[in-house]
């Protein structure tokens, strides 16, 4: 998106924002802001909400009413949110630490409700804030500042998670694939129910320093030529899918039941 | 008092409910913990006929979190809970309290530690209620002594919330939680009116969400509103953007904790009976105060002069009022059904003025007003034993440790 036409969505007055040069997290928020931009969203009537770590810093650059809540729990806030206000979208920023690890409960019981929120997981195998820390998506083999020999515990695949819990709404793709990107951000966001977006992104400060890709640019060019559209994954053996990045839609939306009011009685 | 056609026998935790919806309360996010159940079980029931919304969350994690979205976006919210789930609320009870969003949490006191003893009462939680997140912070404590309290203390609890943008913890017990009492329980009978929460004045580009009026509390536009609200948990500006600078971090955490310290007189409330002319004097809270305040009774049979400071708000504390009393008495009792947590707060407001000795009866059983009346009329032999306080203060600390030796002694019965 052109930088003139991102402007209304960010509190520019606040910007450098914090982020190191060559991170994906901020082509991710480009992808989600062109997404705006084309659905036209009234920028009085959403509400992003984050918890804590790179990704969720997000939202303090972002020209919205907004919520940076405490780690793992941006969820369980968005949550109150939604059901005070039905009439708001409420956009849920987090990282695959906060949002899976931590929050991992609140992931696994939103996607069972079904509710009317849409979560964007800025996913980049790594506790960035923190320096570099083994997360919950972290590959086997890969080297962080918790696993220094290469970690041994296998990672979760989110959007298999987010699928078995309930969601109505399931994508991946990655910040190589912007114009995709976007696509599925509008998608996720014009559903109703609870949709997830599984973004794979880049540390390069991090995780690719520990990994052979201290350049950002090996690292995008790591998720260009392991990406893999699922249909085509759908072929291919567990073994020939070692490492790669399946991208695509794994739920459609088509099963919600369209309430997202959450298990208690409604009003 | 003659029975009015609006006397109900209604138990405590109902009349929490209540208390909450006659405030104005329209979210409620809960998990199940005994003995606070029957507080979401009534909020499934009576909020949808309200307008309102009920959800069961996945913890008590979640219901805290929930609570802080659904104030955010302009409801008025509650949780209620008991030890172990009030534990795993601190985190967000301080995000809260930086951010300011106001909230009500119910904790029904059972004995513990850890799962303890679920269907007992116990005031265990006193130093967590205060203290319990980390960092400084600004709280509001309530503790209710009967079910017409726990209606009038729970929609004050929201008025002090919505008042002051603070989280405020309504500090039940087991006892009072499930005693029933006939009450009449109308908005009428409240001695006091139903507060909003203080909007901006100024249009959404003047907004600053930070920046306090003169009473320290800013106004607060609700997300939706079009202000384009921030909120955050870190250390902010006015404008609610992070900041590490000294004299921001100061002047934040000063000013939070300033808006209640200077409003204390208007917050802090304490019930007297016969405090006046009394030579011992008990300072009890919660369901403990029932048993004290039956104990002057007993004491008046006897011709002794006891009287009973009971302090409503524990935090902040009706500091002055307990100093005058202290003056006058011979010595206080602090009878608490915990190991001493009230007692230390009372010795450091009173500051000497007289004996203070508490009494810890943790057996998950509220004790008869005969036991609280033996512990006073052993404390005021004591006090004419031991001139020195010293000396007095280091018998109290090993009667504490084993409140067993003294309940096996006949004293003066
Ligand atoms: S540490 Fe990693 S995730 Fe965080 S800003 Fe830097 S590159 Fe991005």
């Amino acid at each position: 998106m052109m930088t003139t036409r991102a402007e209304k969505y960010l509190k520019t007055a606040k910007l450098p924002h914090i982020w190191c040069p060559g991170c994906g997290h901020g082509t991710a928020v480009n992808a989600l802001l062109e997404a705006f931009e084309r659905m036209g969203i009234d920028q009085d009537k959403v509400v992003i909400v984050s918890g804590i770590g790179c990704a969720s810093r997000a939202v303090l650059y972002l020209n919205f009413d907004s919520m940076h809540t405490t780690h793992g729990r941006a969820l369980a806030f968005a949550t109150g949110v939604k059901l005070a206000r039905p009439e708001l979208k409420v956009v849920v920023l987090m990282g695959d630490g906060d949002g899976c690890a931590i929050g991992g409960n609140h992931f696994i019981h939103s996607a069972r409700r079904d509710i009317d929120l849409t979560a964007i997981i800025l996913n980049n195998s790594i506790y960035g804030m923190t320096g570099g820390q083994l997360s919950p998506t972290t590959p086997v083999g890969s080297s962080t500042a918790t696993s220094p020999n290469g970690n041994l515990m296998r990672p979760f695949d989110i959007c298999s998670l987010a699928k078995a819990a309930g969601a109505t709404y399931v994508a991946r793709s990655t910040t190589y694939h912007v114009a995709q990107l976007a696509r599925y951000f509008q998608k996720a966001i014009s559903h109703t129910g609870f949709s997830v977006v599984d973004v794979i992104s880049q540390c390069p400060t991090t995780f690719g320093r520990r990994n052979d890709m201290a350049d950002p640019v090996d690292m995008v060019e790591w998720e260009r030529d392991n990406a893999i559209p699922l249909a085509k994954a759908q072929q291919l053996s567990p073994k020939e899918l070692e490492g790669k990045i399946v991208v695509g839609e794994f739920v459609d939306g088509s099963q919600s039941n369209g309430n997202g009011r959450g298990d208690g009685p409604l009003p | 008092m003659t029975p009015s056609h609006k006397q109900r026998l209604v138990q405590g935790n109902e009349a929490c409910v209540e208390g909450a919806i006659t405030a104005g309360m329209r979210f409620y996010a809960g998990y199940p913990i005994t003995p606070s159940t029957e507080i979401a079980e009534l909020c499934s029931r009576k909020l949808p006929a309200v307008g309102g919304t009920f959800i069961q969350m996945e913890d008590e994690i979640g219901s805290i979190a929930a609570v802080l979205g659904a104030s955010a976006a302009g409801m008025k919210a509650m949780t209620a809970t008991s030890g172990p789930g009030f534990s795993l609320m601190q985190e967000n009870i301080g995000y809260a309290a930086m951010a300011e969003i106001p909230c009500v949490i119910v904790n029904v006191q059972r004995q513990g530690p850890s799962t303890g003893v679920a269907t007992a009462p116990a005031q265990g939680d006193v130093m967590q209620a205060i203290w319990g997140t980390h960092g400084d912070h600004p709280v509001v404590v309530l503790s209710p002594a009967s079910v017409k309290e726990m209606y009038e203390l729970t929609a004050r609890a929201f008025n002090l919330a919505e008042q002051f943008r603070v989280p405020v913890v309504l500090l039940a017990d087991e006892v009072i939680a499930h005693l029933r009492e006939s009450v009449v329980l109308d908005r009428e009978t409240l001695p006091f009116p139903i507060v909003q929460r203080k909007k901006p004045s100024v249009s959404p580009s003047q907004y600053l969400p930070f920046k306090a009026d003169a009473d320290g509390v800013p106004p607060m536009a609700n997300l939706g509103d079009g202000y384009r609200s921030q909120f955050t948990g870190l250390v902010h500006d006015e404008a609610g953007f992070p900041s590490t600078r000294p004299e921001v971090v100061n002047s934040l955490i000063r000013r939070l904790h300033h808006k209640l310290e200077d409003n204390r007189q208007q917050i802090a409330s304490f019930e007297a009976v016969h405090l006046d002319d009394a030579e011992l004097v008990i300072v009890a809270y919660g369901s403990m105060a029932r048993a004290a305040i039956a104990a002057t009774r007993l004491a008046q049979e006897r011709g002794l002069r006891l009287g009973v400071f009971r302090p409503v708000t524990l935090h902040p504390f009706p500091h002055e009022e307990l100093v005058t009393a202290a003056a006058r008495a011979r010595a206080i009792l602090v009878p608490e059904m915990n190991l001493g947590q009230l007692v230390l707060e009372v010795q450091r407001l009173t500051a000497g003025r007289c004996p203070v000795v508490g009494w810890s009866y943790v057996r998950g059983e509220l004790p008869t007003p005969d036991l609280v009346l033996t512990q006073a009329l052993r404390l005021l032999e004591a006090e004419e034993e031991y001139e020195d306080l010293l000396q007095l203060a280091a018998l109290v600390r090993d009667d504490i440790v084993r409140p067993d030796w003294w309940l096996e002694q006949e004293w003066g019965a």
